[in-house]
């Protein structure tokens, strides 16, 4: 077998043989919030939950809300990459690893929120030794490890034959690569088994992804709290995790693209396409978000009506009204738009956008309904402490950290499909094209 | 196995508050002071809370109406525990198992009526306080739910008692403390199941209703009053 011949996606490799300045600088300061969030968590260890805003009846507030929003940024890219990969869908080359390992780093702060949000993490365990089925929750844990462990083995075996050229590369670092590339020299046998794995784990990772973000919403739904207690909620939660994924992949790649300089392999036309998906994703979350709140208002049921008053005119209205032009006005208008959806900063902007208002989102579903018990309280209103707040940057510092990290340990774009590409699809392409065409005049039907 | 429920009186009640104390001082609940609660963090088993009440046609009226556990027989909160820290148990009481609860406050969150508390705190008494809480009952640690048991420290103590005498238990061996304390006597504990109790009399009369029993949640604790009812303040 020979050395497989990088060409011109040698560079693909340039961040990992070259570490600048800008990396040390931002790794440092990255680092630096998650010491804050380490610190802050400290205080929480020593003092328990008595340090964050919660109180009766808002027993949940941030972490939660961090929790369904990074399960829902997990969606990214398991579920996009598979979907894109079964449709034969050639642009996708290029992003289907960044947007992989979004998925599986996000998946442990997800599971981190929870822990955050326990009064007694020191009893974790305990949801294994006296799982009680019943709870959703375990639903949760069940779905979220089985994604987990799905999404790291579908990031994992389009990384294979990648580790080998590595392993050729950098002498150095060998005894990570070699052990990593499982001997992978690159035989047809070899191609065609991995071919066909990573084609049956796209088909698998679909379900389970849906799953995990439906049982997500089930937490919720399954109880009779209002506004909570709704049937859509399952599909409205996929929806809005496959929408703030995708979003979080377009916000990636510009910095990729940016850092490393790979203009060339993320093109305009990327982020036009993936931007068109953002564009259906815009209009699917705005109508269940309408099918939502307009059934809820058409029944009048006083104890919904409260929390749908407060959250459209009352105490929540700012946050709600902003969710509503960052979910909705900002991408529809940046996408719907030929000129700027075709242009990185255009995308760019409506994806931000998206993460802000998904956020909002979450949180909107979590504290109102809390806020507003059916039977009358004292109530008080809840602000979340600055512990919280910590915890929360230091989940997004180290997330963007590890990410970083893995960009320096393997090519965050696949450089043997971007091989493949080259070298096969273009001929596989035109004949797929071809076979869907009537055949030329004289030339029989197989 | 009796029912055990409970009958509140309201056109006796005189919101005298005489339960809540009773509750806090029973079951070993730290007082709050004003600050944590102003912060939302009182933990109070039994608390008052204000509804609009009133015969109809008349003017609307303040009614406080006491808010212990409900134990209900299709307890929302039980199923979504996901350690069976809370479950029914064998006398039919909701109950809190304060060693397994990881502090995940999904059943205070899934509870409709608001009566779960947690521990944000270590519980604090004040100097001579501590020194009398009483032993039936644990002190709960940091970081776990608690709720209202219906005082079923006191059932198991009546249950001996009737055992040591030979006799089965009667009504009124067990009787929850807000029940012994209140001053009105607006308030019946009794086994649900038996025709003869009290309990069962007064929740099948005319002036008997339950808390958002159009939930489902069937609860055991059953108010009774005249006229209108339900609409919140």
């Amino acid at each position: 077998m020979e050395k497989f011949e990088l060409g011109e996606d040698a560079r693909l490799l340039r961040p990992i043989e070259r570490t600048g300045r800008a990396f040390w600088i931002s790794a440092a300061i990255l680092l630096s919030i998650v010491a804050w969030g380490v610190f802050a968590y400290l205080s929480q260890l020593r003092r328990g939950l008595s340090v964050t805003g919660l109180n009766v009846p808002v027993y949940w507030g941030l972490y939660i809300t961090n929790f369904v929003f990074f399960i829902g940024i997990s969606h990214a890219g398991t579920l996009i990459s598979a979907i894109l990969r079964l449709a034969h869908a050639e642009w996708r080359r290029s992003i289907t690893r960044s947007a992989e390992v979004i998925t599986v780093l996000v998946l442990f702060f997800g599971m981190g929120c929870v822990i955050l949000d326990l009064g007694r993490p020191d009893r974790v365990l305990h949801v294994l030794r006296h799982g009680n089925f019943t709870s959703p929750l375990l639903w949760d844990v069940t779905s979220i490890a089985t994604y987990l462990t799905a999404s790291t083995i579908y990031l994992y075996l389009p990384l294979i034959p990648d580790i080998a050229i590595l392993r050729d590369n950098f002498p150095g670092r060998k005894w990570l690569y070699r052990t990593l590339a499982l001997g992978w020299t690159g035989t047809s046998r070899q191609q065609r088994l991995l071919d066909r794995a990573i084609a049956a784990m796209a088909v698998i990772v679909i379900p389970i992804a849906i799953s995990v973000h439906t049982v997500v919403s089930w937490v919720f739904a399954m109880t009779v709290q209002p506004m909570w207690h709704s049937t859509i909620f399952g599909p409205y939660f996929v929806v809005g995790a496959i929408f703030s994924g995708i979003a979080a992949i377009l916000i990636a790649m510009a910095i990729i693209r940016k850092a490393y300089h790979l203009e060339a392999y993320l093109k305009p036309v990327h982020f036009n396409n993936l931007g068109l998906l953002l564009l259906v994703m815009t209009l699917l979350w705005f109508y269940f978000t309408f099918a939502e709140f307009l059934t809820t208002y058409y029944g009048g049921e006083p104890s919904h009506m409260v929390i749908f008053l407060s959250k459209t005119q009352g105490r929540f209205s700012p946050l709600f009204w902003t969710m509503i032009v960052t979910c909705f006005v900002v991408p529809f208008a940046m996408l719907a738009n030929n000129r700027t959806r075709g242009t990185v900063w255009g995308t760019v902007t409506a994806a931000v956008s998206v993460q802000i208002g998904m956020w909002l989102e979450r949180f909107l579903i979590v504290v109102p309904s809390l806020s507003n018990p059916r039977l009358p309280l004292t109530a008080a209103t809840y602000t979340p402490s600055w512990v919280e707040w910590s915890l929360m940057a230091a989940f997004v510092a180290a997330f963007i950290f590890l990410y970083a990290v893995f960009t320096k340990l393997f090519p965050i774009v696949s450089i043997w499909e971007i091989h493949e590409g080259r070298e096969r699809s273009l001929e596989e392409v035109s004949a797929r094209v071809q076979s869907y065409l009537p055949a030329p005049a004289g030339v029989e039907h197989e | 196995m009796p029912r055990w429920g409970m009958v509140i009186d309201l056109d006796r009640c005189t919101a005298c508050q005489a339960c809540v104390v009773a509750c806090q001082v029973e079951n070993n609940v730290a007082p709050a002071g004003p600050e944590l609660a102003e912060r939302g963090r009182a933990i109070s088993w039994l608390r008052l809370v204000p509804f609009q009440g009133g015969e109809h046609g008349t003017r609307p009226e303040l009614r406080l109406v006491p808010l212990p556990c409900m134990h209900c027989e299709r307890p929302p909160c039980t199923r979504v525990c996901p350690v069976k820290a809370t479950l029914i148990d064998r006398e039919g009481l909701v109950a809190q198992v304060y060693p397994r609860c990881i502090g995940c406050r999904y059943c205070t969150t899934a509870c409709p009526y608001t009566v779960r508390h947690f521990n944000w705190d270590r519980p604090q008494w004040p100097r001579p306080m501590e020194d009398s809480l009483s032993p039936d009952v644990s002190v709960r640690p940091n970081g776990v739910v608690e709720k209202c048991t219906f005082c079923h420290h006191r059932l198991q103590r009546a249950r001996d008692q009737a055992r040591a005498e030979g006799r089965p238990l009667r009504e009124g061996d067990y009787v929850p403390a807000c029940v012994q304390t209140c001053p009105a006597e607006a308030m019946v504990f009794g086994d649900l199941d038996d025709p003869r109790s009290a309990v069962a009399r007064l929740s099948q009369g005319p002036r008997a209703f339950r808390l958002l029993e159009e939930l489902g949640t069937r609860p055991k604790v059953v108010y009774l009053s005249k006229g209108e009812w339900g609409g919140e303040v």
